[in-house]
Protein backbone atom coordinates (compact mmCIF):
# COMPACT_ATOMS: atom_id res chain seq x y z
CA UNK A 1 0.00 0.00 0.00
CA UNK A 2 2.94 2.11 -0.77
CA UNK A 3 1.18 4.11 -3.50
CA UNK A 4 -1.11 5.71 -0.91
CA UNK A 5 1.95 7.17 0.46
CA UNK A 6 2.65 7.96 -2.80
CA UNK A 7 -0.49 9.36 -3.70
CA UNK A 8 -0.51 11.49 -0.41
CA UNK A 9 2.77 13.14 -1.36
CA UNK A 10 1.67 13.44 -4.88
CA UNK A 11 -1.27 15.31 -3.80
CA UNK A 12 0.23 17.15 -1.26
CA UNK A 13 2.72 18.83 -3.76
CA UNK A 14 0.18 19.60 -5.79
CA UNK A 15 -2.95 20.28 -3.88
CA UNK A 16 -1.07 21.58 -0.61
CA UNK A 17 -0.84 25.34 -2.15
CA UNK A 18 -4.07 25.59 -3.98
CA UNK A 19 -5.54 24.32 -0.65
CA UNK A 20 -3.71 26.69 1.72
CA UNK A 21 -4.43 29.43 -1.17
CA UNK A 22 -7.90 28.66 -0.54
CA UNK A 23 -8.32 28.26 3.18
CA UNK A 24 -6.20 31.61 3.63
CA UNK A 25 -7.07 33.43 1.18
CA UNK A 26 -10.50 33.54 3.12
CA UNK A 27 -9.53 33.55 6.89
CA UNK A 28 -6.86 35.52 5.80
CA UNK A 29 -5.10 33.63 8.79
CA UNK A 30 -2.52 31.65 6.51
CA UNK A 31 -0.29 30.15 9.90
CA UNK A 32 -3.97 28.41 11.12
CA UNK A 33 -4.87 27.04 7.58
CA UNK A 34 -1.08 25.54 8.07
CA UNK A 35 -1.98 23.81 11.34
CA UNK A 36 -5.29 22.86 9.68
CA UNK A 37 -3.64 21.16 6.78
CA UNK A 38 -0.48 19.91 8.02
CA UNK A 39 -2.92 17.78 10.66
CA UNK A 40 -4.88 17.01 7.67
CA UNK A 41 -1.84 15.72 5.67
CA UNK A 42 -0.44 13.73 8.22
CA UNK A 43 -4.05 12.24 9.12
CA UNK A 44 -3.94 11.35 5.22
CA UNK A 45 -0.47 9.46 5.55
CA UNK A 46 -1.53 7.49 8.64
CA UNK A 47 -5.04 6.44 6.81
CA UNK A 48 -4.64 6.03 3.08
CA UNK A 49 -2.04 3.30 3.23
CA UNK A 50 -4.82 1.43 5.66
CA UNK A 51 -8.26 1.88 3.33
CA UNK A 52 -6.84 3.01 0.21
CA UNK A 53 -6.34 6.63 -0.99
CA UNK A 54 -9.91 8.33 -1.76
CA UNK A 55 -11.30 9.24 -4.96
CA UNK A 56 -11.25 12.58 -4.30
CA UNK A 57 -8.15 13.59 -2.09
CA UNK A 58 -8.58 17.19 -2.20
CA UNK A 59 -11.97 16.43 -0.92
CA UNK A 60 -11.10 14.43 1.71
CA UNK A 61 -8.42 16.57 3.27
CA UNK A 62 -10.54 19.65 3.62
CA UNK A 63 -13.13 17.59 5.22
CA UNK A 64 -10.30 16.33 7.50
CA UNK A 65 -9.01 20.08 7.92
CA UNK A 66 -12.01 21.63 8.79
CA UNK A 67 -12.65 18.68 11.49
CA UNK A 68 -9.37 19.43 13.18
CA UNK A 69 -10.62 23.13 13.38
CA UNK A 70 -13.91 22.28 14.65
CA UNK A 71 -12.03 19.93 16.98
CA UNK A 72 -9.69 22.25 17.91
CA UNK A 73 -11.96 25.66 18.66
CA UNK A 74 -14.09 23.01 20.95
CA UNK A 75 -10.97 21.97 22.95
CA UNK A 76 -9.04 25.28 23.33
CA UNK A 77 -10.22 29.04 21.98
CA UNK A 78 -6.68 29.99 20.94
CA UNK A 79 -7.22 30.93 17.55
CA UNK A 80 -11.18 32.03 17.98
CA UNK A 81 -11.35 34.39 15.28
CA UNK A 82 -9.96 32.80 12.63
CA UNK A 83 -11.76 29.63 13.23
CA UNK A 84 -15.10 30.01 11.95
CA UNK A 85 -14.03 31.81 8.96
CA UNK A 86 -11.30 28.70 8.11
CA UNK A 87 -13.98 26.16 8.97
CA UNK A 88 -16.45 28.18 6.79
CA UNK A 89 -13.95 27.89 3.76
CA UNK A 90 -13.34 24.90 4.08
CA UNK A 91 -17.07 23.95 3.95
CA UNK A 92 -17.26 26.56 0.82
CA UNK A 93 -14.48 24.81 -0.90
CA UNK A 94 -16.20 21.49 -0.06
CA UNK A 95 -19.51 22.33 -1.83
CA UNK A 96 -17.40 23.72 -5.03
CA UNK A 97 -16.13 20.20 -5.19
CA UNK A 98 -19.41 19.06 -4.70
CA UNK A 99 -20.51 20.72 -8.04
CA UNK A 100 -18.32 18.72 -9.90
CA UNK A 101 -15.92 21.99 -10.87
CA UNK A 102 -12.32 21.20 -10.75
CA UNK A 103 -10.86 22.89 -7.60
CA UNK A 104 -10.41 26.62 -7.99
CA UNK A 105 -6.42 27.37 -8.59
CA UNK A 106 -6.05 31.07 -5.96
CA UNK A 107 -1.78 30.07 -5.67
CA UNK A 108 -1.63 32.96 -7.56
CA UNK A 109 -2.41 35.17 -5.05
CA UNK A 110 -0.58 33.18 -2.62
CA UNK A 111 2.13 34.00 -4.86
CA UNK A 112 1.48 37.70 -4.78
CA UNK A 113 0.95 37.96 -0.81
CA UNK A 114 4.20 36.40 -0.48
CA UNK A 115 6.50 39.05 -2.58
CA UNK A 116 4.07 41.81 -1.76
CA UNK A 117 6.02 44.76 -0.89
CA UNK A 118 5.10 45.13 2.58
CA UNK A 119 6.62 41.88 3.22
CA UNK A 120 10.41 42.03 3.96
CA UNK A 121 12.24 40.98 0.77
CA UNK A 122 14.49 38.59 2.56
CA UNK A 123 12.03 36.57 3.89
CA UNK A 124 9.57 36.15 0.44
CA UNK A 125 11.16 33.58 -0.77
CA UNK A 126 11.24 31.24 2.30
CA UNK A 127 7.27 32.09 2.76
CA UNK A 128 6.83 30.94 -1.02
CA UNK A 129 8.31 27.66 -0.59
CA UNK A 130 6.65 27.09 2.68
CA UNK A 131 2.96 28.32 1.86
CA UNK A 132 2.67 27.42 -2.01
CA UNK A 133 5.06 23.84 -1.86
CA UNK A 134 4.31 23.46 1.78
CA UNK A 135 8.37 22.51 2.70
CA UNK A 136 9.59 22.64 6.80
CA UNK A 137 11.39 25.34 7.67
CA UNK A 138 14.61 23.39 8.45
CA UNK A 139 14.55 22.66 4.78
CA UNK A 140 14.32 26.29 3.75
CA UNK A 141 16.52 27.29 6.38
CA UNK A 142 19.62 25.46 5.46
CA UNK A 143 19.81 26.40 1.49
CA UNK A 144 19.51 30.15 2.97
CA UNK A 145 22.48 29.79 5.41
CA UNK A 146 20.20 30.89 8.64
CA UNK A 147 19.54 28.46 11.17
CA UNK A 148 16.31 27.22 11.04
CA UNK A 149 15.32 28.12 14.63
CA UNK A 150 15.88 31.80 13.23
CA UNK A 151 14.06 30.95 10.12
CA UNK A 152 10.75 29.32 11.63
CA UNK A 153 10.76 32.75 13.38
CA UNK A 154 10.80 35.08 10.56
CA UNK A 155 8.28 32.81 8.64
CA UNK A 156 6.29 33.51 11.73
CA UNK A 157 6.85 36.75 12.08
CA UNK A 158 5.92 37.38 7.90
CA UNK A 159 2.43 35.62 8.44
CA UNK A 160 1.75 37.52 11.43
CA UNK A 161 2.42 40.58 9.48
CA UNK A 162 -0.26 39.04 6.86
CA UNK A 163 -3.02 39.15 9.26
CA UNK A 164 -2.00 42.07 11.95
CA UNK A 165 -1.88 44.41 8.51
CA UNK A 166 -4.53 42.51 6.69
CA UNK A 167 -2.64 42.66 3.37
CA UNK A 168 -5.08 42.04 0.84
CA UNK A 169 -5.28 38.86 -1.04
CA UNK A 170 -6.06 39.67 -4.58
CA UNK A 171 -3.93 38.38 -7.89
CA UNK A 172 -3.27 42.24 -9.35
CA UNK A 173 -4.16 43.39 -12.60
CA UNK A 174 -3.39 45.72 -14.81
CA UNK A 175 -0.66 48.52 -13.65
CA UNK A 176 -0.59 46.65 -10.62
CA UNK A 177 0.22 43.44 -11.87
CA UNK A 178 3.41 45.12 -14.24
CA UNK A 179 5.12 46.69 -10.98
CA UNK A 180 4.29 43.43 -8.60
CA UNK A 181 5.20 41.33 -10.84
CA UNK A 182 9.06 41.38 -10.72
CA UNK A 183 9.35 40.68 -7.05
CA UNK A 184 7.67 37.17 -7.53
CA UNK A 185 9.58 36.50 -10.13
CA UNK A 186 12.75 37.53 -7.94
CA UNK A 187 11.38 35.45 -5.37
CA UNK A 188 11.41 32.35 -7.29
CA UNK A 189 14.51 32.86 -8.77
CA UNK A 190 16.11 33.16 -5.30
CA UNK A 191 14.96 30.07 -4.62
CA UNK A 192 16.75 28.72 -7.50
CA UNK A 193 19.93 30.35 -6.86
CA UNK A 194 19.89 29.60 -3.48
CA UNK A 195 23.00 27.02 -2.12
CA UNK A 196 23.46 27.03 -6.30
CA UNK A 197 27.53 27.01 -5.67
CA UNK A 198 27.52 24.15 -3.21
CA UNK A 199 28.39 20.53 -4.43
CA UNK A 200 26.06 18.82 -6.64
CA UNK A 201 24.60 15.00 -6.02
CA UNK A 202 22.07 13.27 -4.87
CA UNK A 203 22.75 15.04 -1.54
CA UNK A 204 22.66 18.65 -2.80
CA UNK A 205 19.56 18.69 -4.69
CA UNK A 206 17.73 17.64 -1.40
CA UNK A 207 19.70 21.08 -0.03
CA UNK A 208 19.02 22.58 -3.24
CA UNK A 209 15.31 24.23 -3.68
CA UNK A 210 15.96 23.67 -8.23
CA UNK A 211 13.55 21.54 -8.61
CA UNK A 212 11.22 23.42 -6.38
CA UNK A 213 11.80 26.68 -7.88
CA UNK A 214 11.31 24.98 -11.03
CA UNK A 215 7.80 23.76 -10.27
CA UNK A 216 7.16 27.63 -9.21
CA UNK A 217 8.34 28.61 -12.48
CA UNK A 218 6.60 26.30 -14.69
CA UNK A 219 3.57 27.09 -12.33
CA UNK A 220 3.63 30.87 -12.74
CA UNK A 221 3.59 30.25 -16.53
CA UNK A 222 0.11 28.35 -15.86
CA UNK A 223 -1.36 30.99 -13.90
CA UNK A 224 -0.08 33.65 -15.97
CA UNK A 225 0.45 32.70 -19.64
CA UNK A 226 0.30 36.10 -20.91
CA UNK A 227 3.41 37.48 -18.84
CA UNK A 228 6.49 37.04 -21.32
CA UNK A 229 9.14 37.51 -18.85
CA UNK A 230 7.30 34.47 -16.80
CA UNK A 231 8.28 32.39 -19.78
CA UNK A 232 11.93 33.91 -19.91
CA UNK A 233 12.06 33.33 -16.13
CA UNK A 234 11.03 29.18 -16.84
CA UNK A 235 13.59 29.28 -19.70
CA UNK A 236 16.22 30.67 -17.55
CA UNK A 237 15.88 28.14 -15.00
CA UNK A 238 15.48 25.34 -17.68
CA UNK A 239 18.70 26.30 -19.40
CA UNK A 240 20.84 26.47 -15.89
CA UNK A 241 19.55 23.29 -15.03
CA UNK A 242 20.19 21.17 -17.99
CA UNK A 243 24.08 21.52 -17.87
CA UNK A 244 23.84 20.62 -13.87
CA UNK A 245 25.67 17.32 -15.23
CA UNK A 246 28.39 19.07 -16.73
CA UNK A 247 29.43 21.52 -14.05
CA UNK A 248 31.09 19.27 -12.12
CA UNK A 249 33.35 16.23 -12.63
CA UNK A 250 34.91 14.11 -9.58
CA UNK A 251 34.14 17.37 -7.41
CA UNK A 252 35.85 19.59 -9.52
CA UNK A 253 34.20 22.65 -10.92
CA UNK A 254 34.16 22.75 -14.52
CA UNK A 255 33.83 26.18 -16.34
CA UNK A 256 31.08 26.53 -19.19
CA UNK A 257 33.61 26.29 -21.91
CA UNK A 258 35.20 22.73 -20.88
CA UNK A 259 31.26 21.36 -20.53
CA UNK A 260 31.24 17.34 -21.72
CA UNK A 261 27.93 18.22 -23.77
CA UNK A 262 27.31 14.81 -23.82
CA UNK A 263 26.43 15.76 -20.16
CA UNK A 264 23.64 18.43 -20.88
CA UNK A 265 19.74 17.47 -20.74
CA UNK A 266 19.04 18.35 -24.31
CA UNK A 267 15.12 17.73 -23.62
CA UNK A 268 15.51 20.06 -21.38
CA UNK A 269 17.48 22.27 -23.61
CA UNK A 270 14.24 21.96 -26.13
CA UNK A 271 12.35 22.79 -23.32
CA UNK A 272 13.93 25.90 -22.12
CA UNK A 273 14.41 27.16 -26.06
CA UNK A 274 10.66 26.48 -26.46
CA UNK A 275 9.70 28.97 -23.49
CA UNK A 276 12.07 31.25 -24.92
CA UNK A 277 10.47 31.24 -27.92
CA UNK A 278 6.78 31.63 -26.54
CA UNK A 279 7.98 34.79 -24.35
CA UNK A 280 9.32 36.41 -27.74
CA UNK A 281 5.73 35.81 -29.25
CA UNK A 282 4.34 38.11 -26.76
CA UNK A 283 6.57 41.23 -27.66
CA UNK A 284 7.22 42.69 -23.89
CA UNK A 285 11.42 42.55 -23.48
CA UNK A 286 12.54 42.02 -20.32
CA UNK A 287 15.47 40.84 -18.27
CA UNK A 288 14.90 37.49 -17.31
CA UNK A 289 14.27 36.92 -21.22
CA UNK A 290 17.62 38.61 -21.82
CA UNK A 291 19.08 36.41 -19.61
CA UNK A 292 17.87 33.46 -21.07
CA UNK A 293 18.95 34.78 -24.43
CA UNK A 294 22.31 34.51 -23.07
CA UNK A 295 22.19 31.14 -22.12
CA UNK A 296 20.69 30.19 -24.96
CA UNK A 297 23.04 31.62 -27.08
CA UNK A 298 26.07 30.05 -24.64
CA UNK A 299 24.03 26.65 -25.81
CA UNK A 300 24.24 27.48 -29.32
CA UNK A 301 27.52 28.04 -29.37
CA UNK A 302 29.00 24.90 -27.68
CA UNK A 303 26.03 22.79 -29.54
CA UNK A 304 26.56 24.23 -32.64
CA UNK A 305 29.99 25.36 -32.85
CA UNK A 306 28.50 29.08 -33.34
CA UNK A 307 30.62 32.08 -32.95
CA UNK A 308 28.11 33.79 -30.52
CA UNK A 309 30.58 36.16 -28.36
CA UNK A 310 29.40 39.16 -29.78
CA UNK A 311 25.63 38.23 -29.46
CA UNK A 312 26.53 38.08 -25.99
CA UNK A 313 28.09 41.11 -25.80
CA UNK A 314 25.06 43.25 -27.48
CA UNK A 315 22.42 40.69 -25.02
CA UNK A 316 24.74 41.71 -21.62
CA UNK A 317 24.76 45.53 -22.73
CA UNK A 318 21.01 45.20 -23.33
CA UNK A 319 20.45 43.49 -19.62
CA UNK A 320 22.77 46.16 -17.92
CA UNK A 321 20.74 48.76 -19.22
CA UNK A 322 17.47 47.60 -18.28
CA UNK A 323 18.43 46.02 -15.13
CA UNK A 324 21.46 47.39 -13.84
CA UNK A 325 22.71 44.70 -11.50
CA UNK A 326 26.38 44.16 -10.32
CA UNK A 327 25.91 41.10 -11.47
CA UNK A 328 24.60 41.66 -14.74
CA UNK A 329 27.83 44.54 -14.89
CA UNK A 330 30.24 41.62 -13.93
CA UNK A 331 28.55 39.36 -17.02
CA UNK A 332 28.82 42.37 -19.05
CA UNK A 333 32.50 42.62 -18.16
CA UNK A 334 32.94 38.59 -18.99
CA UNK A 335 31.20 38.92 -22.27
CA UNK A 336 33.61 41.58 -23.48
CA UNK A 337 36.55 39.54 -22.49
CA UNK A 338 35.69 36.37 -24.24
CA UNK A 339 35.06 38.46 -27.23
CA UNK A 340 38.69 39.62 -26.93
CA UNK A 341 37.80 43.05 -25.55
CA UNK A 342 39.58 42.67 -22.13
CA UNK A 343 40.92 46.80 -22.03
CA UNK A 344 36.87 47.42 -21.71
CA UNK A 345 36.16 45.12 -19.48
CA UNK A 346 38.68 45.92 -17.19
CA UNK A 347 37.54 49.70 -17.55
CA UNK A 348 33.95 48.84 -16.73
CA UNK A 349 34.72 46.64 -13.95
CA UNK A 350 37.02 49.78 -12.69
CA UNK A 351 33.68 52.08 -12.61
CA UNK A 352 32.08 50.03 -10.59
CA UNK A 353 31.44 51.53 -7.09
CA UNK A 354 34.01 49.98 -5.04
CA UNK A 355 31.98 49.43 -1.46
CA UNK A 356 29.42 47.18 -3.80
CA UNK A 357 31.88 44.85 -5.15
CA UNK A 358 34.35 44.41 -2.08
CA UNK A 359 32.91 41.24 -1.45
CA UNK A 360 31.31 39.88 -4.26
CA UNK A 361 33.18 36.52 -5.67
CA UNK A 362 32.32 36.67 -8.72
CA UNK A 363 33.60 40.28 -9.84
CA UNK A 364 37.02 39.28 -8.06
CA UNK A 365 36.85 35.64 -9.89
CA UNK A 366 35.88 37.93 -13.40
CA UNK A 367 38.64 40.60 -12.44
CA UNK A 368 41.44 38.24 -12.26
CA UNK A 369 40.89 36.15 -15.51
CA UNK A 370 40.57 40.09 -17.29
CA UNK A 371 43.75 41.00 -15.65
CA UNK A 372 45.31 37.76 -16.78
CA UNK A 373 44.18 37.91 -20.54
CA UNK A 374 46.16 41.43 -20.19
CA UNK A 375 49.11 40.06 -18.94
CA UNK A 376 48.68 41.67 -15.62
CA UNK A 377 50.35 39.13 -13.50
CA UNK A 378 50.54 40.66 -10.18
CA UNK A 379 47.63 42.34 -10.02
CA UNK A 380 45.75 38.74 -11.61
CA UNK A 381 47.40 36.97 -8.64
CA UNK A 382 45.62 39.81 -6.18
CA UNK A 383 42.36 39.16 -7.59
CA UNK A 384 42.54 35.66 -7.29
CA UNK A 385 43.54 35.53 -4.07
CA UNK A 386 40.62 37.75 -3.27
CA UNK A 387 38.41 35.81 -5.38
CA UNK A 388 39.41 32.23 -3.21
CA UNK A 389 39.06 34.18 0.04
CA UNK A 390 35.41 34.91 -0.88
CA UNK A 391 34.28 31.29 -1.96
CA UNK A 392 32.01 29.35 0.10
CA UNK A 393 32.42 26.64 -2.68
CA UNK A 394 35.38 23.92 -2.11
CA UNK A 395 35.41 23.19 -6.14
CA UNK A 396 35.16 26.73 -7.09
CA UNK A 397 38.24 27.41 -4.46
CA UNK A 398 40.10 25.01 -5.82
CA UNK A 399 39.97 25.69 -9.42
CA UNK A 400 40.70 29.40 -8.43
CA UNK A 401 43.48 27.78 -7.03
CA UNK A 402 44.79 25.82 -9.78
CA UNK A 403 44.46 29.07 -12.32
CA UNK A 404 46.07 31.05 -9.47
CA UNK A 405 49.74 28.49 -9.38
CA UNK A 406 49.26 28.27 -13.06
CA UNK A 407 50.61 31.79 -13.62
CA UNK A 408 53.59 31.21 -11.45
CA UNK A 409 55.98 33.37 -10.51
CA UNK A 410 55.13 36.79 -11.46
CA UNK A 411 57.66 38.70 -13.23
CA UNK A 412 56.15 41.99 -14.47
CA UNK A 413 55.88 45.16 -13.02
CA UNK B 1 28.48 42.81 16.81
CA UNK B 2 31.42 40.71 17.18
CA UNK B 3 31.52 36.98 17.06
CA UNK B 4 34.25 34.16 17.27
CA UNK B 5 34.39 31.29 14.70
CA UNK B 6 36.06 28.22 16.24
CA UNK B 7 36.96 26.24 13.93
CA UNK B 8 36.63 22.74 14.63
CA UNK B 9 38.57 20.07 12.09
CA UNK B 10 40.44 16.40 12.38
CA UNK B 11 43.38 17.46 13.97
CA UNK B 12 45.18 14.16 13.14
CA UNK B 13 44.45 14.40 9.47
CA UNK B 14 47.06 17.38 9.34
CA UNK B 15 49.83 15.13 10.13
CA UNK B 16 49.25 11.73 7.50
CA UNK B 17 47.96 14.56 5.05
CA UNK B 18 50.28 15.53 1.52
CA UNK B 19 52.67 18.56 1.52
CA UNK B 20 50.76 19.99 -1.39
CA UNK B 21 46.99 19.51 0.15
CA UNK B 22 48.35 21.47 3.05
CA UNK B 23 49.63 23.84 1.17
CA UNK B 24 46.40 24.80 -0.65
CA UNK B 25 44.66 24.79 2.53
CA UNK B 26 47.00 27.00 4.08
CA UNK B 27 46.75 28.76 0.80
CA UNK B 28 42.86 28.93 1.03
CA UNK B 29 43.24 30.15 4.52
CA UNK B 30 45.57 33.02 3.56
CA UNK B 31 43.16 34.14 1.21
CA UNK B 32 40.09 33.88 3.20
CA UNK B 33 42.17 36.04 5.92
CA UNK B 34 43.05 38.35 3.44
CA UNK B 35 39.14 38.97 2.28
CA UNK B 36 38.19 39.24 6.21
CA UNK B 37 41.12 42.17 6.93
CA UNK B 38 40.43 43.84 2.68
CA UNK B 39 36.54 44.04 4.09
CA UNK B 40 37.26 45.41 6.98
CA UNK B 41 35.71 42.77 9.63
CA UNK B 42 38.56 41.19 10.99
CA UNK B 43 40.06 41.80 14.34
CA UNK B 44 42.26 39.11 14.87
CA UNK B 45 42.28 35.01 14.32
CA UNK B 46 44.95 32.40 14.84
CA UNK B 47 45.52 28.74 14.05
CA UNK B 48 46.56 26.31 17.37
CA UNK B 49 49.25 23.63 17.25
CA UNK B 50 48.07 19.82 17.86
CA UNK B 51 45.81 19.44 20.95
CA UNK B 52 48.42 16.99 22.01
CA UNK B 53 50.37 20.42 22.93
CA UNK B 54 47.31 21.48 24.85
CA UNK B 55 47.02 21.41 28.80
CA UNK B 56 44.03 21.93 30.90
CA UNK B 57 44.22 23.19 34.12
CA UNK B 58 41.24 22.67 36.49
CA UNK B 59 41.92 23.27 40.58
CA UNK B 60 43.71 19.97 42.02
CA UNK B 61 45.90 19.22 38.63
CA UNK B 62 47.05 19.81 35.07
CA UNK B 63 45.75 17.07 32.36
CA UNK B 64 48.55 16.79 29.15
CA UNK B 65 46.50 16.80 25.62
CA UNK B 66 45.56 15.45 23.30
CA UNK B 67 41.97 15.55 24.94
CA UNK B 68 39.78 12.70 23.51
CA UNK B 69 36.71 14.97 22.99
CA UNK B 70 35.80 13.47 19.45
CA UNK B 71 36.81 13.82 16.33
CA UNK B 72 37.12 16.96 15.40
CA UNK B 73 39.13 19.50 18.03
CA UNK B 74 39.03 23.52 18.01
CA UNK B 75 42.03 24.25 15.55
CA UNK B 76 41.99 27.81 15.69
CA UNK B 77 39.46 31.08 16.28
CA UNK B 78 38.48 34.23 14.03
CA UNK B 79 37.10 37.33 15.77
CA UNK B 80 35.09 39.55 13.64
CA UNK B 81 32.79 42.20 13.71
CA UNK B 82 30.22 42.12 11.49
CA UNK B 83 26.84 44.31 11.14
CA UNK B 84 24.66 41.12 12.21
CA UNK B 85 24.44 37.55 12.63
CA UNK B 86 23.26 36.86 8.96
CA UNK B 87 26.59 38.74 7.72
CA UNK B 88 28.16 36.48 10.18
CA UNK B 89 27.53 33.14 8.74
CA UNK B 90 27.87 34.23 5.78
CA UNK B 91 31.60 35.17 6.28
CA UNK B 92 31.66 31.72 8.29
CA UNK B 93 30.56 29.75 5.51
CA UNK B 94 33.22 31.27 3.29
CA UNK B 95 36.01 29.83 5.71
CA UNK B 96 38.08 27.07 4.53
CA UNK B 97 37.68 24.85 7.61
CA UNK B 98 33.60 25.00 6.94
CA UNK B 99 34.43 22.61 3.88
CA UNK B 100 36.17 19.99 5.75
CA UNK B 101 35.07 20.54 9.42
CA UNK B 102 32.82 23.04 10.93
CA UNK B 103 32.72 26.62 12.45
CA UNK B 104 31.35 27.25 15.21
CA UNK B 105 29.97 30.73 15.27
CA UNK B 106 29.14 32.51 18.43
CA UNK B 107 28.75 36.07 20.20
CA UNK B 108 30.58 37.89 22.17
CA UNK B 109 29.14 38.21 25.54
CA UNK B 110 29.28 42.27 26.15
CA UNK B 111 28.97 42.04 29.58
CA UNK B 112 29.87 45.96 30.07
CA UNK B 113 26.84 46.83 27.35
Amino acid sequence: MTDARAIAEETARASYGRLLAWLSSRSRDVAAAEDALGDAFRAALETWPKTGAPTSPEAWLLTAARRKLIDGARRKNTRVLSTPALTLAAEEAEAAMRADKPFPDERLKLLFICAHPAIDAAIRTPLMLQTVLGLDAARIASAFLVSPRAMSARLVRAKRKIKVAAIPFDAPGGQDLASRLPAVLEAIYAAFGAGWDHETGAEADHHHLTGEALYLASLLTELLPGEAECWGLFSLMLHAQARKDARREDGAYIPLSDHNIARWDKKMIAHGEAALAHAWRLCQPGPYQIEAAIQSAHAAARLHGRDVSDDIVMLYRQLSELAPTIGAYVGYAGALAAAARAGEALDLLDSLEAARVENYQAYWAVRAHILDLLARKQDALGAYERAIGLSQDEATRRYLMQKKTARGIPRDR
Amino acid sequence: MKYVFLLYDDENAWDTMEDAKRNDIFGAYMAYTGALRNSGVHISGEPLTHSREGKRVRTGGVQDGPFADGKEQLGGFYLVEVKDLDEALDWAARCPCASFGHVEVRPIWNIGD
